[in-house]
């Protein structure tokens, strides 16, 4: 065997071919899938991995968040931003625990994000050793797929896997665990993107017979309603649903974490479903005679009463996840495909028409809403600052460009029914998992993500504290992430259902808070705390025109019930505009 | 309405696929009632039998979310009419109790069972067969004294006549001719 050592990088030449550490090879695969950011945090068993990381700097740019949770969800946001999966590193034991929330909201939001978690030296596992955890156990419930690995020609294979299972089909969070020993010792480096699993099969053949049966409904249809979900942005359908729209003339609802997928302003978009959302599409839903939903789950905040929910409606389910159709809502037609190719298939097969009278029943609707909850929320002209209020301003003042990220309550579905979008993956949130304490790693992953946009970050006071050490993260990389905390002195949403049912009995949910401006002060980050109606535009624009980061603490009026609601158990037809 | 359903699940040999079973299983709240692992037809591919009761809406969905995982290559539901299916008992009965006349003879005989062991102490008895059927030869042998009994899950063969390599080489022929034709985007 013929061994020759270089000075500059200590490769070492076996047989001629180069040989490089696991930690080396983990860097060189991310390189090789196009990887650029990083975010993480450091620890004994992932030391080999950073100390390599150094020999990469201006290739991989590594993010140090000041917890794991809040790198999770920054790579995850970044990816929501860029459409390119997420990185991920922590280390082993309390670091890859400190992950699990960030995984899972990323599982139930579709997102992919590859998490690379450092495990003890292979020889220990099962001994409960220093920072031992089988996070391989813990993280299984919550990942698209996982795998550990021992050994370090095992590397470029398991990683190309990982990338390939995250990005194809519906997208998700995987976890590689890889052993210290596997990080140290040496390998030869190859590596071959993955394009073929034999078990796993995200390209499924055009069910063509079934788009067809659906074009034809859709041709008969006298009320259709397109629901549009996060599908159409993760299979970048934006365009396609636009056309098809246009071209059949129907009207389009969106869930949560469809919007932006539609343009806000478009004349077909009837607004946002389920239980915050608005008036037309909930009540409309149960008269809707035709149902296309496409990428999108029917989850219960979305449908209300399942036993009450659209009964007069065909249903047709264009899904890329087979396990999603029929789960919640029994379907008439189901379509297991990509949305886009679905898309592309059905427009030249359905016909150009328009359905004014149903549109104008979403009209009506939104007059009624306008009156009743809309005008008060976006237009006060006494009492203490509305939350909607600033969203509306900001929204006017960002002409619908930024990209909105919010944290999670009733500033998040503030910013949900106010913001209006122009921009496909503008809307960062929490959807499925509802995860307080997202917004503002969020935020930072999106800026860093999308540098060329203005980033707002819509917080209430109880989240921003679950995440507050992140600010240490947008002081060191001095990330221009503008904050708005939309501040009620309480956990908003939980008073709000104390309120309504629960007597008003406010138990745990009020809090006494510190002072944000000048914490942000003490992290570098001007700021500004506002509770006269008469300044907030100023305010917004002094945050706007600010080139580094910026804290707006808006004190908003203290009880605020965000309306409409599908009450829990209600039906959608019975959502409510007062209480 | 509950009824009894036979899975077969055909995965890749990787470990920690049971575990992701049944964390299917366990969110819906269904248990198993037996379960049976071993190599497949197929070399390198693994094959579970599994039985549950729970209702044919149910089991629907958690098919799909078994097919779902990522190493798992395919899943069969089949109600019982649809497979030939087998479980295996073993008897340990004390030898005193069922020495006296011709009882052993007997109930091996009608109950098709295997005599495996004689000693002083213990006859040890082999039955192949249905539940129901292992279930009666258990109770005719309690008067006698059982010291020991044990139970196979279900082992099964499908009727169908489409077998899984087919399923296989049609999966695989779908996703090269995609594979080569279609970028991936993202």
């Amino acid at each position: 065997m013929k061994i020759e050592k270089e000075t500059e990088h200590a490769i070492v030449h076996v047989n001629g071919q180069e040989q490089i550490t696991g930690a080396e090879a983990l860097l060189q695969c991310l390189l090789e899938e196009g990887v650029d950011t990083i975010f993480g945090y450091p620890g004994g068993a992932i030391m080999p991995v950073y100390d390599k990381l150094l020999d990469f700097t201006g290739r991989l740019n590594h993010y140090l968040t000041r917890h794991e949770q809040g790198a999770a969800h920054a790579a995850q946001a970044y990816s929501m931003v860029t459409g390119k999966p997420g990185i991920c590193f922590a280390t082993s034991g309390p670091g890859a625990t400190n992950l699990v929330t960030g995984i899972a909201n990323a599982f139930l939001d579709s997102v992919p994000v590859v998490f690379i978690t450092a495990q003890v030296t292979s020889g220990l596992i099962g001994t409960d050793a220093f920072q031992e955890t089988d996070i391989i156990g813990v993280s299984m419930p919550v990942t698209k797929w996982n795998c550990q690995v021992k050994k370090p020609q095992d590397i470029p294979d398991t990683i190309a896997k990982a990338f390939y299972i995250a990005k194809t089909g519906r997208p998700g969070p995987v976890l590689i665990d890889i052993t210290k020993d596997a990080q140290l010792e040496k390998l030869c480096f190859k590596y071959k993107k993955c394009d073929y699993i034999r078990s796993y099969n995200p390209l499924i053949p055009l069910h063509i017979k079934a788009i067809e049966s659906a074009a034809i409904m859709i041709n008969h249809a006298e009320k259709p309603l397109i629901l549009a979900g996060h599908g159409v942005l993760l299979s970048r359908a934006e365009k396609e649903l636009k056309a098809f729209a246009e071209k059949t003339g129907i009207p389009v609802a969106s869930t949560l974490m469809g919007l932006s997928a539609f343009p806000s302003d478009h004349r077909l978009f009837t607004g946002m479903l389920g239980m915050h959302g608005n008036y037309g599409p909930n009540l409309l839903t149960n008269e809707a005679d035709l149902i296309i939903a496409i990428g999108m789950r029917f989850d219960d905040r979305v449908t209300g009463n399942l036993k009450k929910y659209a009964k007069k409606a065909t249903i047709i389910h264009i899904e890329i996840d087979e396990a999603e159709i029929n789960k919640n809502v029994l379907v008439d037609v189901e379509i297991n495909n990509d949305a886009k190719e679905v898309l592309k298939y059905l427009i030249p097969l359905v016909k150009e028409n328009s359905f004014e009278k149903w549109i104008r029943e979403f009209r009506i609707c939104d007059k009624t809403e306008y009156e009743k909850v809309i005008k008060e929320e976006t237009k006060p002209e006494e009492g203490d600052i509305k939350m909607g209020e600033v969203v509306k301003l900001v929204s006017d003042l960002t002409k619908g460009e930024a990209i909105i990220v919010t944290d999670v309550g009733q500033n998040q579905m503030y910013a949900a029914r106010y913001y209006k979008f122009s921009n496909p993956n503008s809307l960062v949130t929490s959807g499925g998992m509802g995860t307080m304490g997202f917004g503002l790693p969020a935020g930072i992953g999106a800026k860093v993500g999308r540098p060329d946009k203005p980033v707002i970050a819509f917080l209430g006071d109880g989240g921003f504290q679950m995440t507050i050490q992140e600010l240490g993260t947008i002081l060191q990389y001095k990330v221009p992430l503008k904050i708005i905390i939309l501040n009620n002195n309480y956990l908003g949403m939980v008073r709000q259902w104390q309120d309504m049912f629960f007597d008003k009995r406010y138990a745990s949910t009020e809090l006494v808070n510190p002072d944000f401006v000048m914490i942000a002060k003490a992290f570098g980050i001007p700021g500004k705390k506002v509770v006269m109606r008469k300044e907030l535009k100023t305010a917004l624009d002094e945050m706007m025109a600010a080139k580094g980061p910026y804290l707006l603490d808006v004190i908003v009026e203290k009880e605020g019930n965000v309306f409409p609601m599908v009450e829990p158990g209600s039906s959608v037809s019975e959502v409510r505009l007062t209480y | 309405m509950k009824q009894e359903f036979t899975i077969s699940l055909f995965t890749e040999d990787h470990i920690g696929i049971l575990n992701q079973i049944t964390i299917i299983l366990t969110r819906r709240q269904i248990n198993v009632e037996s379960i049976t692992a071993s190599e497949s037809a197929v070399k390198g591919v693994q094959l579970l039998t599994i039985v549950v009761r729970t209702t044919s809406e149910m089991i629907q969905k958690v098919a799909r979310q078994m097919e779902k995982l990522v190493d798992v290559l395919k899943v069969f539901v089949h109600t019982s009419d649809q497979i030939i299916y087998q479980e295996i008992a073993l008897f340990k009965v004390t030898t005193k109790g069922l020495m006296s006349g011709n009882i052993i003879d007997n109930i091996v005989r009608n109950h098709h069972a295997r005599i495996l062991e004689v000693s002083p102490e213990y006859v040890v008895l082999e039955k192949t067969g249905h539940k129901t059927e292992i279930t009666d030869l258990l109770s005719q042998l309690e008067p006698y004294g059982v010291l020991q009994f044990a139970r196979s899950g279900r082992v099964a063969i499908t009727k169908q006549v489409k077998e899984l390599n087919v399923y296989l080489k049609e999966m695989d022929e779908a996703n090269r001719v995609r594979s080569e034709t279609i970028e991936i985007t993202y």
